[in-house]
């Protein structure tokens, strides 16, 4: 049976999901912002008309927004991650099998259906579906190939005759697409990769997808000779249900305000290195490598910079929070300059191994810790219970290198107090 | 009351030599009949799957002000709004209207209205052609009648 597959993305996703709760801004044009509110991440269709680019610093634009009443919100990830969640659960009871591939996409197999249902009309049920419960529009793009299917969901958004929906099974109708897109538009080809790709005077899709597969093989990779032979509707990628184990995790922030003390930076790294076991634990990982960063503002050209990074083994892999903070503070104390004004830091955490495979050394150091299993399992379940955290005392109580959200919307999905209230 | 060693009892060593270990059933064991319950054992009741039909599609919201006391609707209530349900002939409704959240009674014969269940609220007419903006309709009430908000 000839796979075929379908692209869900949410539109404006961010903004939408703002929108949803403040029916008084259904016309108003919405920007989110990145973290500590520095960059637009997120435009409503009304902010992408006005020429709202996406990244621009917040204070860039400050006059826009006084003069066209932009409403500016700060990211609410909490929102974000429910209605996500809620847009998943939908296409999970829909199509037999879906890959989440980020916060606002996921792949849908729809091979078979086709017997039952007409491909286009699957997707207008998904549309429509996921509109009405949901309250948030998608685009949906269809295709024998994962490449294909993504840029059917390109058209479908960019051409409003499509309706939200682009079946692109017909091979002269994927040769039409692939004429009139820009090679740069294609996923998985980068704007470093574009502008070699022209030099060889491929420049559109179709110019790519016309080039034979061996002689991109040779001045490539084998990647990009996969999105070739997807665009000619032959499937290379597949699904991926089960995310793959990660290689590596990384937990940084940019501070609020910026740190200039020892203390409050030892506080901020400790809280990276909490929320980074964290996740490891989740993954049923430990890790042997930990590396710590820390750097000034590169934007404050008028103050001195400095920028370094350190990486250290654990003596054997751990998933328990205190060794990694113990490492951590003793690469802090190498890395750490007096006289600064840090902007940033960060923790790293890699080289990995699955729980109990790891084989110890001769001369490896026992672990210090008894239980520790335990105790961390305990201090997850607690954080996770939503009824208070614990935390280590290194992380400090007064944080005053938090995360910057002046914009912030209630969490309207996530917690009693920010429901929405109707008269 | 007052404890004193009297000595040492070689009893437990004694028990401990010659011990025969028994595996202890926990569980009570019925004589004669079974418990006639056994088989009838189901899962404890959950509000969720009363009141909530479709979690993906299914939101909160809090009341406030008294333009629906006489469906029984108070301020402070939480109701439960489901979007995957089509909106029929009054239904409770969630609707935005003139950029506000409202909840109404919705009536479609034989015109369209929204309709306070109180007195002193004004029915809200619907000019045919215009789009109403449902964001769900309200299929629970959830109040607390202990500590009143």
């Amino acid at each position: 049976m000839t796979p075929i597959f379908a692209l869900v993305d949410c539109n404006n996703f961010y903004a939408s999901c703002e929108k949803l709760f403040r029916p008084d801004l259904a016309h108003t044009p919405v920007v989110v912002l990145s973290n500590n509110d520095g960059c637009v991440v997120a435009r409503s269709k009304e902010a992408k008309a006005l020429g709202i680019k996406m990244g621009i610093p917040i204070f860039k634009i400050k006059q826009q927004i006084q003069q066209h009443g932009i409403q500016v919100f700060s990211s609410n990830y909490s929102l974000y991650a429910d209605m996500s969640d809620r847009v998943m659960r939908t296409l999970e009871d829909m199509a037999p099998r879906v890959e989440i591939y980020s916060i606002d996409e996921a792949f849908l197999d729809l091979t078979g259906i086709q017997s039952a249902v007409s491909l286009i009309d699957f997707g207008r049920q998904v549309k429509h579906t996921i509109d009405r419960w949901i309250g948030i529009t998608v685009c949906v793009g269809i295709g024998p190939t994962k490449t294909l299917a993504k840029l059917a969901n390109h058209a479908a958004k960019k051409y409003t005759a499509t309706q939200g929906v682009v079946d692109l099974t017909d091979r002269k109708r994927q040769r039409k697409l692939l004429a009139l897109t820009p090679v740069q538009d294609i996923w998985g080809v980068g704007r470093r990769l574009s502008a070699r790709l022209q030099a060889m005077g491929i420049h559109t899709a179709l110019d790519l997808a016309d080039t034979s597969a061996k002689s991109i093989r040779q001045h490539f990779s084998v990647v990009l000779e996969r999105t070739q032979r997807e665009l000619n509707g032959e499937p290379c990628i597949q699904l991926e249900q089960i995310p793959p184990t990660k290689k590596q995790i990384i937990c940084s922030r940019s501070f609020g305000a910026r740190v200039t003390s020892r203390i409050q930076m030892g506080q901020a790294l400790c809280e990276h290195v909490t929320r980074a076991a964290e996740k490891l634990r989740k993954e049923q990982q430990q890790a042997k490598l930990l590396t710590v960063f820390i750097r000034t503002s590169p934007y404050q050209n008028n103050t001195p910079q400095y920028s370094n990074a350190l990486s250290a083994q654990l003596s054997r892999p751990s998933d328990d929070t205190r060794d990694l903070i113990q490492l951590s503070m003793s690469l802090l104390d190498q890395l750490w300059r007096d006289r600064y004004h840090y902007a940033k830091a960060g923790v790293v955490l890699s080289d990995f191994y699955d729980i109990g495979t790891y084989q110890a050394e001769l001369f490896d150091q026992p672990s210090t810790h008894t239980n520790s299993r335990q105790l961390m399992n305990v201090v997850d379940t607690i954080n996770h219970s939503g009824r208070g955290k614990v935390f280590f005392a290194r992380q400090g109580v007064k944080k005053g290198w938090a995360m910057k959200r002046e914009h912030l919307s209630p969490a309207y999905t996530t917690r009693w107090n920010g429901l929405i209230q109707v008269n | 009351m007052n404890l004193s060693l009297l000595g040492r009892s070689h009893a437990l060593a004694w028990i401990k030599s010659h011990c025969l270990k028994i595996p202890l059933f926990s569980e009570a064991v019925s004589a004669g009949f079974p418990s006639p319950a056994q088989d009838y054992i189901e899962k404890t009741l959950d509000l969720n799957e009363l009141c909530i039909k479709r979690p993906a599609a299914t939101f909160f919201v809090r009341v406030e002000g008294d333009s629906m006391v006489q469906a029984g609707i108070y301020a402070g209530d939480i109701l439960v709004v489901d979007r995957s349900v089509t909106a029929e002939h009054r239904d409770t409704v969630i609707v935005a209207i003139h950029g506000e959240m409202t909840v109404k009674e919705l009536e479609l014969r034989p015109k369209v209205r929204l309709v306070p269940r109180n007195p002193d609220y004004p029915v809200i007419e619907i000019p045919e052609g215009t789009a109403l903006d449902i964001f769900g309709v309200v299929t629970n009430v959830i109040r607390n009648i202990r500590h009143k908000t």
